[in-house]
């Protein structure tokens, strides 16, 4: 409740700062405000999110969210701590980075063509890509999506599942009602108390919902997934250089899993390794990083604070998760994922 | 020389509304939005929990902004009624000669009010959804009223023609006022023991009747029936509404109360004597002596109550209930981006309501104030 308010004030403040400030914003412009801060404001999801961002009792911010942003951290200021982690549910994301609230929003926001054309963000790439199910109950009885004709579903308000939900069930002439709360643990806790009957969103948040809600056998998975959604960080589109940086930041990452870098490995293939696409990478050939307007040792830093991008997955959602999330079609071009980086050259 | 002063203070104002609206639109211009209404006729493509005028999902933006206003109009207009009953008993029970009622109001009134309106609704919220059953072994009243964690199902009139319908009750309800009105003032000109309910309710109920049988309008009753996950037919009110409108009757009829039991208090104690030596009884002192001159002193800050009552019920949007806040300013912005239209449009529904609701308490209070001879 207390971070539903808060984020409700700083939006409130953001949106009366756009309103009565000045701020011409330019190319290079936001990596500037960065270092002279020298903190980076990340969006990330509310901070109960198990598997995307956690908050544990010792006050340490967790997740996968949570990890892009230490590596676009270490890549621009060289420090993977420097961050003022902002809980965002859905509803004010977009516009807490539209008024410069954030500089990076690194929440589970899926690439639509309105949120790209009319609310004039970017997505620099995509570090997910998940499907929109829907769990339900085993005692319910449910085999398939089909029969959930006069379903209460819940939903996140303001979602664009919210928006596939309705298009789905138009599309198979069924009904439903749809229990529209506005946050992914509110929804949790409408599920669990019965208020609705099935919950509607993306694998991984519904795999976190299991692992939050106990008896993983009391839960299933129904086997219709009703979308395919390219999730990544978002950004401003005025600013074409920081674009590139958190572009390539999550290049660097996916890159370095192909090239079998990881968070152990990193200094020593940095010293000893042959391979120029290596060298490359961690700035010991060339100057990627200064064309960038970051350090050479930009790659090499984001590596060395989150591991490459398996490392990344594993850590937060997959087998060394309490979510054991399905690597899927997360997995990188050459092992059936979709997962690729374009050359490092 | 004072209008030099009111003149410069108008020329900052000018200035000020000058840059803050060319701030706004240079900004705009930076991020690349641009301001316009014409999202209002997009498809919103999200479906919606609880609506009284009709709306699916492929219905537009003025869609769904007309399904907020109504939404919010319906808790505001449930509350206040509620409330209002509630206050009344409260404040009068607090002035009680009974000993016991008196300190159970004043408690009720003492930890009600020190509560904040929030922590009411999801109290509410939260306990009407663990208290209560899944819709396979709802609560049943009688086979028509059921109740259960997916809210309140009652059973609802359906008609080919609900157009109709409503008008006619209207008619029939302004027509049954306004018959005992003309009755009850014939009967107090006149001195003759005159029974004006009676007739009056036979208008309410005979004119929809009439109006029904002479235009050969289909009416049946649909009552609530258990079809797969939820009950279908019958009307339902979903949870989020119940606990929205609990929680606010309960927590403004705190202050109602206080209201109400000082604008009784205001009244002079001569007066209560005074009745009570011409022979009134308890509730003739009340109802002829007290009351009439306590509303004067009630109207002004019961009028202030009822705008609070409209404000809060923005907090709806805590639990989910779709209000004008929760679907307009809520998802429609998120869906569109269009923040600024939104948000003024949002602004205006509630200043157009609360002037509307001024106005009504400025006319009653015209009508009771005391008529100098």
């Amino acid at each position: 409740m207390l971070g539903y308010l808060r984020n409700k004030w700083t939006l409130a403040a953001g949106c009366v700062l756009a309103a009565v400030t000045v701020a011409s914003a330019e190319n290079g412009d936001t990596q500037k405000s960065i270092k002279a801060r020298g903190l980076l404001n990340c969006g990330v999801s509310s901070g109960v999110q198990t598997g995307m961002s956690t908050l544990d009792s010792a006050a340490k911010w967790n997740g996968f969210e949570v990890d892009f942003c230490r590596a676009v951290a270490a890549a621009v200021l060289g420090d993977a701590e420097k961050i003022k982690f902002v809980p965002l549910e859905i509803k004010t994301a977009f516009a807490t980075l539209q008024s410069g609230g954030i500089d990076l929003l690194a929440r589970t926001a899926t690439h639509t063509f309105v949120r790209d054309i009319e609310l004039n963000v970017a997505w620099p790439g995509a570090y997910l890509y998940d499907s929109q199910g829907f769990l339900a109950k085993k005692s319910l009885g449910v085999k398939s999506a089909k029969e959930l004709d006069g379903a209460s579903i819940c939903v996140s308000a303001g979602s664009n599942y919210e928006l596939n939900l309705a298009d789905y069930f138009r599309k198979n002439g069924l009904k439903f009602t749809p229990v529209a709360a506005n946050s992914r643990d509110q929804n949790e806790k409408n599920l669990e108390t019965g208020r609705c009957d099935v919950y509607a969103n993306v694998l991984s948040a519904l795999a976190g919902a299991v692992s939050k809600l106990g008896k993983p056998d009391d839960w299933v998975v129904l086997p219709e997934l009703i979308s395919m959604e390219p999730i990544g960080p978002v950004v401003r589109k005025d600013d074409s250089r920081f674009r590139d940086i958190v572009g390539w930041t999550l290049n660097a990452l996916i890159a370095a899993e192909e090239l079998e870098i990881t968070q152990a490995n990193v200094e020593k293939l940095k010293a000893s390794s042959t391979s120029p696409e290596v060298q490359r990478l961690l700035g010991v050939t060339g100057d990627f990083g200064v064309k960038l307007g970051l350090g050479n040792d930009w790659a090499l830093n984001a590596i060395k604070a989150v591991g490459n991008y398996g490392e990344m997955f594993e850590r937060n959602l997959g087998n060394k998760s309490p979510i054991k999330l399905e690597r899927g079609l997360n997995n990188l071009w050459n092992n059936k994922g979709l997962m690729s980086s374009p050359l490092l050259r | 020389m004072g209008w030099v002063f009111q003149a410069l203070l108008v020329v900052a104002l000018a200035w000020v509304a000058h840059v803050a609206i060319g701030n706004l639109y240079d900004n705009l211009a930076a991020r690349g939005l641009k301001l316009g209404f014409d999202f209002l006729w997009q498809e919103a493509g999200f479906e919606i929990a609880f609506h009284l005028v009709p709306y699916t999902s492929s219905d537009n933006y003025w869609r769904v902004f007309l399904v907020g206003i109504t939404n919010t109009l319906l808790v505001t207009a449930v509350a206040i009624v509620f409330s209002t009953i509630l206050g009344f008993t409260i404040g009068i029970a607090q002035l009680s000669g009974n000993w016991a009622v008196s300190r159970a109001a004043r408690i009720y009134v003492e930890i009600v009010r020190n509560l904040p309106q929030l922590l009411h609704i999801l109290i509410w919220y939260n306990v009407a959804l663990r208290a209560l059953p899944a819709p396979r072994v709802a609560i049943g009243v009688g086979d028509m009223v059921y109740l259960s964690n997916r809210g309140v199902f009652l059973p609802a009139l359906t008609s080919d023609r609900p157009g109709l319908l409503v008008i006619a009750i209207l008619i029939a309800v302004i027509a049954a006022l306004a018959l005992f009105r003309s009755l009850t003032s014939y009967a107090e000109r006149t001195g003759r023991a005159v029974n004006a309910w009676l007739p009056s309710l036979a208008v309410l109920v005979l004119l929809p009747v009439l109006a029904v049988a002479l235009t050969g309008t289909q009416v049946s009753v649909s009552l609530p029936q258990l079809k797969g996950f939820n009950f279908i037919g019958g009307w339902a009110l979903v949870p989020e509404l119940t606990a929205l409108v609990f929680a606010m009757a309960i927590y403004n009829a705190a202050f109602i109360g206080e209201l109400v039991r000082a604008s009784i208090e205001a009244v002079s104690k001569g007066q209560r004597e005074a009745a009570a030596a011409l022979g009134f009884g308890w509730w003739w002192t009340l109802r002829f002596i007290v009351i009439p001159q306590a509303v004067r002193v009630l109207l002004p800050p019961l009028s202030n109550q009822y705008l609070n009552i409209l404000k809060g019920s923005s907090l709806a949007v805590a639990i989910g209930y779709p209000d004008l806040v929760g679907v307009f300013t809520g998802i429609s912005i998120n869906q569109t981006g269009r923040a600024i239209e939104i948000v003024g449009m949002t602004m205006a529904v509630y200043l157009a309501i609360s002037l509307l609701i001024g106005a009504l308490i400025n006319l009653f209070n015209h009508m009771t104030r005391i008529v100098e001879r």
